[in-house]
């Protein structure tokens, strides 16, 4: 009984710790004061409406949208062609190269930065734009796709291709008509971590970014003007409620497909 | 059945790298037979399975299917269809999507190929499932969703991928049944992979036992449980004792032996396995070819003394292990159990009444 206690305590703490500070960004966002500091002084939405008239925040928002989509298209295709050579194929070399293709999850971000801009100048001459943002962002981000898409591949049995190739489809369309749909789930999921890590990555953007930043460079600029710091609560409220509901929609997709193949459920994101 | 074969294999060959997979498979199987492979798992069989499938290709060697060199023929353009070991059933799609899969590419209308689906749901007994969902099904359903999906394109040649060993012990032997009759009622050609004897001897009209990537015999299941030309298929197919014997001579046709616990016996050459004519041999008899004589029973067979050292007890039958004088180890024999017949206890003399005729003769291990 008392243990019972001891844990539920601890498990309180534990949450506590972990969503306080995110608590206190909407608690700021419609503070009417400009300082970030108890107590509250009234109720505004005016920070809100602020957002709206900064351009060079809406150029941000936008900027960070595109590298986000771009990227985790692109992740979730390599992170398919890896995990699937990787479940199906036997080749030489297989296990250190998928060794490499793993290797940036641990890559300290600003090494990354630091030489895909000695690379980017100084070898090929070109300049800084959102696709090298994106080059980047898809190097750190296919690892994660090829993790989840390995037990997404590992999962399906190999003769369910076969059978449809048995059937007289080709390689593709059985991959098309039968793989693709059952992996579905593992895809979403590919798209959307992809997604955030890419919209949420500062260092390597901040270094590549050239003349467009993404947002976190953006939120990062502001911060050196005190009196803008209520707007940067108002657009952390909004990035938190839009993250709620990108892992529910998620999760939603991912129940989905699970009862679509009548799996048991082991867990997810919620 | 017909003599004309479908599928004619000569000096086929696989190779994994170093590793022989197929050796020297030259086979013909006839059209419309139940044809199984037989083996233990490694021998081969599966891999020459999917070589005719078209999901191996041939290191070496011909495979014709209906008269056509299937030689770069890729799978989906071959006339055979498969069912998988693990059924391969599409979760995702429901029964009749599953059944219809294979009418996609062919031509018809929707409701011409509803039908078709309605049909072949009804021959494997699921007539009314289509709408289910595949992930619902049990096993035994499954399977009949896989024969029915292979079996609406109306293959040559369906090939069967250890198709019962999912099933429990009452399903399966239910199944061996409905696959022969389903078999008989579609006139194509079934080949069955399996490791398991009893399954090929029930359903097969032919069984190539298969080890190390060849073919060790083929035959009918009557011919290869009667006469297996090795020890090793004599081991594989059923239960075989085997005694130490000695080629004494041959007088004309019939060829005389000792052999320890049953004494000199005269053998036909057609009982002869690739033994030697003189020096030691292996003398293989089967349970069941050796009988108990219950008191005062008298037959006009040869008999022998012997004392029980074991009983197994099955319901329909029993086994028992018995000590024949001048043998190291006990053989086994079996008995069926009838009403006037009580099992005897282990320890119990018993006479026990056998015929020359059963016997084959094997190389010495």
């Amino acid at each position: 009984m008392r243990k019972g206690r001891l844990l539920s305590v601890y498990a309180l703490a534990y949450l506590v710790f972990l969503y306080a500070p995110i608590i206190l960004l909407p608690l700021f966002a419609f503070n009417s004061s400009s300082i970030i500091a108890f107590p509250l002084k009234g109720f505004t939405t005016d920070w809100f409406s602020e957002l709206r008239t900064i351009e060079a925040l809406h150029a941000a928002v936008w900027t960070s949208l595109f590298i986000a989509v771009v990227t985790a298209v692109f992740s979730t295709l390599l992170g398919i062609c890896a995990a699937r050579a990787g479940t199906r194929h036997n080749f030489p070399g297989k296990g250190g190269i998928l060794g490499m293709i793993m290797l940036p999850i641990v890559l300290p971000e600003i090494i990354v930065a630091v030489s895909l801009i000695v690379v980017i100048i100084q070898f090929f001459g070109f300049g800084l734009t959102r696709w090298a943002v994106i080059a980047a962002h898809v190097l750190i981000c296919t690892p994660f796709c090829v993790a989840i898409l390995n037990s997404s591949f590992g999962n399906l049995d190999a003769s369910l291709e076969e059978a449809a190739i048995d059937l007289g489809e080709s390689r593709f369309s059985s991959f098309r008509l039968i793989t693709l749909p059952l992996v579905a789930p593992g895809l979403i999921a590919c798209f959307l971590i992809s997604f955030t890590i890419s919209l949420d990555e500062f260092i390597i953007a901040f270094f590549l970014t050239g003349t467009e930043p993404t947002l976190p460079v953006y939120i990062w600029s502001l911060l050196r003007f005190p009196q803008r710091l209520p707007v940067v609560m108002a657009l952390g409220t909004i990035l938190v409620a839009l993250s709620i509901l990108l892992l529910i929609l998620a999760e939603y997709f991912r129940r989905r497909g699970l009862k679509r193949t009548g799996k048991e459920d082991h867990g997810g994101f919620l | 059945m017909t003599d004309r074969a479908i599928i004619e294999l000569r000096d086929v060959e696989k190779r994994y790298g170093s590793v022989q997979a197929l050796t020297g498979i030259t086979l013909d199987i006839r059209e419309g037979e139940f044809f199984s492979l037989l083996g233990p798992s490694g021998c081969g069989k599966t891999t020459l399975l999917r070589t005719i499938a078209g999901f191996e290709d041939l290191s070496s060697g011909r495979l014709q299917i209906d008269g056509q060199d299937m030689d770069g023929v890729a799978a989906n353009r071959r006339p055979t269809n498969m069912v998988f070991q693990s059924y391969a059933i599409f979760p995702h799609l429901s029964v009749a999507q599953n059944v219809g899969f294979g009418l996609r590419r062919k031509p018809g209308t929707k409701a011409e190929k509803a039908t078709a689906v309605e049909n072949a749901l009804e021959m494997v007994g699921l007539g009314g499932y289509g709408g289910r969902a595949a992930h619902a099904l049990s096993g035994g359903q499954r399977q009949r969703v896989a024969l029915a999906r292979a079996l609406i394109l109306k293959p040559k040649v369906l090939l069967l991928d250890e198709p019962l060993s999912a099933l429990d012990k009452k399903l399966r032997e239910q199944m061996q049944v409905e696959l022969m009759r389903l078999q008989r009622h579609v006139g194509i050609t079934f080949i069955l992979v399996t490791h398991d004897q009893e399954e090929a001897l029930i359903m097969s009209d032919r069984i190539a036992v298969m080890f190390d990537g060849e073919i060790a015999q083929l035959d009918s299941p009557e011919r290869l449980y009667k006469r297996p030309n090795s020890r090793r298929v004599a081991d594989f197919i059923g239960v075989m004792n085997f005694l130490d014997g000695q080629v004494l001579g041959q007088d004309g046709e019939r060829i005389s032996l000792d052999v320890a616990g049953l004494g000199r016996v005269d053998v036909s050459p057609d009982q002869v396995a690739g033994a030697p004519r003189t020096g030691p041999v292996a003398v293989g008899i089967r349970p069941e070819a050796m009988t108990l004589l219950f008191d005062g029973e008298t037959t006009r067979r040869q008999v022998i003394e012997g004392e029980i050292s074991e009983v197994v007890y099955f319901g329909d039958m029993t086994h028992y292990q018995v000590t024949l004088p001048g043998t190291p180890a006990p053989v086994t024999l079996s008995m069926g159990n009838a009403v006037d017949r009580q099992v005897l206890p282990a320890g119990t003399k018993a006479r026990i009444a056998w015929d020359p005729r059963s016997l084959t003769v094997f190389p010495a291990n």
